[in-house]
């Protein structure tokens, strides 16, 4: 898999006060389960994104533990009401011990 | 009259042979239908609290653990958690999935915890989601797998401790790889 799989934030840029927000990720990642066998037969690790962390402004605003039982590419959508104008800090955790990050500036009128 | 009554007497002869004929015969089809039915109810009985028996009112063993962590003793109210899922699922690997959960969404009155399970993939836990103190609105979407035709569970935490939950059975065409390539 390449080191630094293909992700994808849709977030609005501005966003009006008191309102909530919807945030849509997408991480390009196989899950893989660690139930499964090659055609070899030897048994396949689990290696999944096992976490995503979403910050604004560094506080915490969403979080997601995830299972082998969420799907390939996760996407996950929620919602937010931003308190303030700033930075969107997005961190996917995989199993390899590598972190994927990505920001967004969102604007609050 | 006349007529009538050689007309009546072959019917006449027919229905007095008859009522010695006819209960045997209505014996023979009663029991034919009681045994038809000893075969049939039973099997029928089985075939409907066989699968009853085994799942809403006694989850798999690895659902009741995952849950009972969630609930530390606290029981588990149905509704205001609404739980949306295609009815037949072609795909088991990718099956999209929306919960929303009917909360104020106040800091004081809130959704905290959003938790998704199986009842019959290898690891009851899909996900667990912790909403922020200004979420706003909780509502989650995301796409899940389904290893065979089963019920999934979600279950809101309020920040006031109490559990919520609503569940959906997924019919799954194609069940989710659990081989290698998944």
């Amino acid at each position: 898999m390449a080191q630094n799989p293909p992700r994808r934030i849709i977030a609005p840029e501005t966003a009006a006060r008191g309102k909530p927000v919807q945030i849509r990720t997408l991480i390009q990642h196989p899950m893989t389960t660690g139930h499964g066998s090659d055609s070899g037969g030897r048994p396949v690790p689990r290696r999944i994104i096992h976490k995503l962390t979403v910050s604004l402004n560094g506080a915490e605003i969403f979080s997601a533990d995830l299972f082998p039982g969420t799907a390939a590419n996760p996407y996950l959508s929620f919602w937010t009401v931003p308190d303030a104008s700033g930075e969107l800090v997005f961190t996917w955790f995989d199993d390899s011990g590598d972190q994927y990050v990505e920001r967004r500036r969102i604007t609050v009128d | 009259m006349m007529g009538s009554s050689e007309v009546r007497s072959p019917v006449e002869v027919r229905s007095d042979a008859d009522p010695a004929g006819d209960p045997s015969r209505r014996t023979a089809l009663s029991l034919l239908g009681a045994s038809a039915l000893g075969v049939w109810l039973p099997a029928d009985a089985d075939a409907q609290t066989k699968p009853k028996s085994s799942t809403p009112e006694q989850p798999p063993r690895a659902l009741q653990a995952a849950m009972a962590e969630l609930q530390q003793g606290r029981p588990i109210q149905r509704g205001r958690v609404r739980l949306e899922l295609p009815a037949l699922a072609e795909n088991g690997n990718l099956v999209e999935l929306k919960v929303s959960v009917d909360s104020p969404m106040t800091p004081a009155d809130r959704v905290s915890e959003i938790h998704l399970f199986s009842e019959r993939n290898p690891i009851a836990t899909i996900a667990r989601y912790r909403l922020g103190a200004n979420a706003g609105k909780a509502e989650i979407e995301t796409n899940i797998r389904v290893a065979q035709t089963q019920r999934i569970i979600a279950i809101a935490k309020m920040s006031d401790g109490s559990l919520w939950s609503d569940e959906a059975e997924v019919i799954v065409l194609l069940a989710a790889c659990i081989d290698g390539s998944s």
